[in-house]
C-alpha cells in the first residue's frame, strides 16, 4: 500500500474485502443475513473483522424484515446478505415490503461467477431481472474495479429521497479478484437528485388555505418518520400552532403523539369515526408525507368532497396519484414543515375561536366511541389484551411490531404511540410473518428495550423459525400473539363478501406455543383469563429471554369500525350497529370487486 | 350515518374513466447502461401503461447517453403519472413530453419520422407499378434483382402506413419498421 494510496482512501484489495470496508465506510453495524456457496468470500471476510456484527437468521425473508425493523426504529439504512438463487428469490417479499413503506435497505447478494451467468448454473437466478420491480435501484457489478462505487450509491440511492430497497448483486469471481477500492464520495450521479426544499410560492399559498379554514385537518403518514425526528417535532408545533385536529396513517403513528389533544386517532379503513368524519367534512386538507392509499381514501369519487387539498410528498410520482389536489408541495416533510412552521409565526394568526365550531362537531363524533367493544368477564377480548399490554409498558422504552390482520388494527386503534420511530409494521404490501423478524431487528439496533411483537396466531407461523435466531443472539423479543385460531381477518372478509362461508381460514392442529417457545430456548406463557392477563404480561416483560405468550382471545371477535370497500368515509360500520345483517349488506356487489 | 355523496361546491371527482385518452411522444434521455431499457419497458408493462411504438439508440457517445422515444397512450392524468414514474428511474435524467411542448410552441405535434424496409416480389405489370409507386413516395431501391426490390422509405408514420397498404397486393414479401424518432422544431432542445 503506498502513500498516495492510504491519503486518498485508494487501495487495492478483493471484491469481498471491498464489500466489508464498504459497509465500514458507510456506518454499518450490523448485518442480518444467511450465507450459501456464491457469498462466502464475503462471509469470510465478516469473520476476519469485528466493526461489522453479523446476524444470523433461519430464512432470508427472516433477514429482509430484521433489517426493515432495524431501519424503521433507527432511521439508519438496514443491511442484508444473502447468497444467489433461492438466497435472491426468499429475499424477494421483505425488498417489495420495504419499497412500499419506503424503508432504505441495501441488499448484497451473491451471483455465480460471471462466467457462468446464463449457463443455468447451480442456484443461479437472474437476480437483478427478478428485484427490477421491487428496488428503487439495483446494480450487477461484473468488473471489481467498479464495486466499490456502486456500493457507495447504493448506500446514497437507498437512504435519499424517497428511502428504498436496492440490491448489488455481486459474482462469486468479483468478489476474489482483486482492484482498487474507493472511498465514498458525497457527488452522487447526475441523473438522481431528489428535491428536498419545497417550493416556496406553494407553501405561502398552503399557509394561505390553512389560515382561512373553518374546517381543517391534518393528514399525516409514513413520511414524516422517514423524514426524522426534527420532522416530527415540527409536526407537533404546526399543530399547536394552528390548533387543527390531526389524524394519521398506518405507517405515521407516533410522530404526533396519541396523549396529544389534537389527536383524532388513526383513519382509513379501521381508523376511528372522528378522524374519517373529519377528513370527509373537512374544507382545508393538508396531506403530510402520505400518499392517498386506497386503504385510507375509501371510495375515490366520495373521497373529502369539499375541501380543498394540500399534499407535501418527496415522490412527485405520489402527487395527483390516486387523489388530485390543490397546493402540491414537493420536497422533504422535514424542511417543507420548517419554512410552514416560520411562515405561519410570521403571517398568520390562530382562529382558535374560528375553528371553535369545528371542534365541537369532532367532540360530537367523537362520542360515539367507535374503538369501542364489549367486555367480557370470562374470555379475553382482543381489544382488552391491547389495551392491558399498553397500560403495562406506559411510561417504559417500548417498541410494537405487529405482524398482518385483526390484530394490527386492534394494535394500531387501542396502543398509544407517544414517539416516532416505535411502530414497525408492514403496511404497503401487508406482509404476514413480518413482526417476529421486525422485532429481532429491533432489538439489535436497541439492546435494552422492551420490544414487543403483537402478532397472530396465524401470521407468526409464517415466520416463527426466526426465535431460534432470537434466542442464538440473546434479542428478548415479547411475541404476544392474539391466538383466535383463525385468520381473523380473512374470516371477517369471508363474514363480509362470502356469505360466511369460511373457507381454510380456520387452524386446526394449532401448535403449542408453550412447548415451542421452549423448544426453542425460549420462554412460553399461556393465559385465557381476563383475571390472569396483567399477571401474565408482568411475566412476560420480566423474563429476560425470548417469549411466546399464547393470549387466547374470543375466537369470534370483528375488526370494527370498518369502511365497507367502495363505500365513502362517513359510511362507516360502527361496532354498536354491526349486526350480522348489517354485516352481510354492508358490501354491494360493486364493491366485491374492490376489496 | 346518512350518506349525503352529492359533492357541492369545491369538488373533486377523478375523471379517470371519462377522460379520453390522448397518443402522446415522449423523449426520454437515459444513462446507456446494463437494463436500462428493462427499467423504462418494465415500468410500463408492470402499471398497465401502453407502448405503441418504441425507438431507442445512444446519441451522445462521451457521455454515454441514450435517448429512448415512446409513443404512448392514456388520459392526461395517466401521462402525467407516466412522466413522473420514469423519473423516478435512476438513471433517467430527463423526460419530456413532446407532444405537451409542441403544443406549447404552437404546433400540432412533434416532428415524427420513421424508417421502414419494405420487400417486395413479384413481376411483370405489379414489379412495374411497385417501381413507379416507390418513386411517387421517394422510397429508395436498397436491394433488387430480377424478382424482388426492398424499398427504403423514410416519413410520417401515416406515409410509412400507406405505402406498405399500397404495396400488399403487388407482391409485399415482408416489412421492418424502426418506430418513430422525434423532436420539437424550433432552436431549443429537450
Amino acid at each position: 500500500m503506498s502513500k498516495e494510496h492510504t491519503e486518498t482512501g485508494r487501495r487495492e484489495m478483493t471484491g469481498a474485502e471491498m464489500v466489508v470496508q464498504a459497509l465500514k465506510d458507510n456506518g454499518v453495524k450490523h448485518v442480518f443475513g444467511y450465507p450459501g456457496g456464491a457469498v462466502l468470500p464475503i462471509y469470510d471476510e465478516l469473520f476476519q473483522q469485528e466493526a461489522v456484527e453479523h446476524i444470523l437468521v433461519r430464512h432470508e425473508q427472516g433477514a429482509g424484515h430484521a433489517a426493515e425493523g432495524y431501519a424503521r426504529s433507527t432511521g439508519k439504512c438496514g443491511v442484508m446478505l444473502v447468497t444467489s438463487g433461492p438466497g435472491a428469490t426468499n429475499a424477494v417479499t421483505p425488498l417489495q415490503d420495504a419499497l412500499m413503506d419506503s424503508i432504505p435497505l441495501v441488499c448484497i447478494s451473491g451471483q455465480v461467477p460471471t462466467t457462468l451467468i446464463g449457463s443455468d448454473a447451480f442456484q443461479e437466478c437472474d437476480t437483478v431481472g427478478i428485484t427490477r420491480p421491487c428496488t428503487k435501484h439495483n446494480w450487477l457489478v461484473k468488473d471489481v474495479n467498479q464495486l466499490a462505487s456502486v456500493l457507495h450509491e447504493a448506500f446514497i440511492v437507498a437512504t435519499t429521497g424517497r428511502p428504498g430497497p436496492v440490491v448489488v448483486d455481486v459474482p462469486k469471481d468479483v468478489q476474489f479478484a482483486k482492484g482498487i477500492y474507493t472511498p465514498p464520495q458525497t457527488a452522487p450521479r447526475i441523473s438522481y437528485h431528489p428535491k428536498v426544499d419545497g417550493d416556496a410560492d406553494a407553501i405561502r399559498r398552503a399557509v394561505e388555505l390553512m389560515a382561512g379554514a373553518k374546517k381543517p385537518v391534518i393528514y399525516s403518514g409514513g413520511g414524516v418518520v422517514n423524514s426524522g425526528p426534527e420532522a416530527s417535532h415540527l409536526l407537533r408545533e404546526l399543530v399547536e400552532l394552528t390548533g387543527f385536529p390531526i389524524t394519521s396513517t398506518l405507517m405515521g403513528l407516533g410522530a404526533y403523539p396519541a396523549s396529544g389533544k389534537n389527536w383524532l386517532g388513526m383513519l382509513g379503513m379501521h381508523g376511528s369515526y372522528e378522524a374519517n368524519m373529519a377528513m370527509h367534512d373537512c374544507d382545508v386538507m393538508l396531506c403530510v408525507g402520505a400518499r392517498f392509499d386506497d386503504r385510507i381514501t375509501g371510495r375515490l369519487d366520495a373521497f373529502s368532497p369539499f375541501s380543498r387539498k394540500i399534499h407535501i410528498d418527496i415522490d412527485p410520482s405520489s402527487i395527483n396519484k390516486n387523489v388530485p389536489v390543490d397546493v402540491p408541495i414537493i420536497g422533504d416533510v422535514g424542511h417543507v414543515l420548517e419554512d410552514m412552521v416560520r411562515l405561519w409565526r410570521a403571517s398568520a394568526k390562530t382562529d382558535k375561536k374560528g375553528l371553535q365550531a369545528w371542534w365541537e362537531q369532532i367532540a360530537r363524533w367523537r362520542a360515539r366511541d367507535s374503538f369501542a367493544y364489549t367486555k367480557n368477564k370470562d374470555v379475553i377480548m382482543p381489544q382488552y389484551a391491547i389495551q392491558r399490554l399498553y397500560e403495562a409498558t406506559k411510561g417504559r422504552d417500548v417498541y410494537i411490531t405487529t405482524e398482518v390482520g385483526q390484530h394490527q388494527m386492534w394494535a394500531a386503534q387501542h396502543f398509544g404511540f407517544e414517539q416516532p420511530n416505535r411502530w414497525m409494521t408492514s403496511g404497503g404490501l401487508g406482509t404476514m410473518g413480518y413482526g417476529l423478524p421486525a422485532a429481532l431487528g429491533v432489538q439489535i439496533a436497541h439492546p435494552d428495550a422492551l420490544v414487543i411483537d403483537i402478532a397472530g396466531d396465524a401470521s407468526v407461523q409464517m415466520t416463527i423459525q426466526e426465535m431460534s435466531s432470537a434466542v442464538q443472539h440473546e434479542a428478548p423479543i415479547k411475541i404476544f400473539i392474539l391466538n383466535n385460531q383463525y385468520m381473523g381477518m380473512v374470516r371477517q372478509w369471508q363474514q363480509l363478501l362470502h356469505g360466511n362461508r369460511l373457507s381454510h381460514s380456520y387452524t386446526e392442529a394449532m401448535p403449542d406455543f408453550v412447548k415451542l417457545a421452549e423448544a426453542y430456548g425460549g420462554h412460553g406463557i399461556r393465559c385465557d383469563k381476563p383475571s390472569e392477563l396483567d399477571d401474565a404480561i408482568a411475566e412476560m416483560i420480566s423474563v429476560k429471554k425470548p417469549v411466546l405468550f399464547d393470549c387466547r382471545v374470543a375466537a369470534l371477535a370483528n375488526c370494527f369500525p370498518m369502511i365497507p370497500s367502495g363505500k365513502a368515509h362517513n359510511e362507516m360500520l360502527l361496532p354498536d350497529e354491526a349486526t350480522d345483517e348489517a354485516i352481510a349488506n354492508a358490501i354491494d356487489t360493486k364493491g366485491r370487486e374492490l376489496v | 350515518m346518512n350518506a349525503h355523496l352529492q359533492a357541492t361546491g369545491s369538488a373533486y371527482f377523478i375523471s379517470r374513466e371519462t377522460a379520453k385518452p390522448e397518443t402522446h411522444t415522449l423523449s426520454i434521455l437515459v444513462d446507456n447502461e446494463p437494463g436500462v431499457l428493462a427499467r423504462v419497458i418494465g415500468l410500463f408493462s408492470g402499471r398497465g401503461y401502453n407502448i405503441d411504438s418504441l425507438t431507442v439508440s445512444e446519441t451522445e457517445h462521451e457521455k454515454h447517453h441514450s435517448r429512448i422515444t415512446i409513443k404512448t397512450r392514456g388520459t392526461p392524468h395517466v401521462l402525467e403519472q407516466i412522466k413522473n414514474q420514469l423519473e423516478r428511474i435512476v438513471p433517467v435524467h430527463r423526460v419530456v413530453d413532446l407532444t405537451v411542448v409542441a403544443g406549447e410552441l404552437g404546433h400540432d405535434r412533434p416532428l415524427e419520422r420513421e424508417l421502414a424496409m419494405v420487400k417486395v416480389a413479384g413481376s411483370g405489370d405489379d414489379r412495374v407499378e411497385a417501381l413507379r409507386l416507390a418513386t411517387a413516395f421517394r422510397a429508395q431501391v436498397i436491394d433488387a434483382n430480377t424478382e424482388h426490390f426492398i424499398f427504403e422509405i423514410t416519413g410520417r408514420v401515416s406515409k410509412i402506413e400507406q405505402f406498405i397498404a399500397i404495396m400488399k397486393p403487388l407482391g409485399l414479401v415482408e416489412v421492418c419498421r424502426t418506430g418513430v424518432a422525434a423532436m420539437n422544431r424550433g432552436p431549443a432542445g429537450m
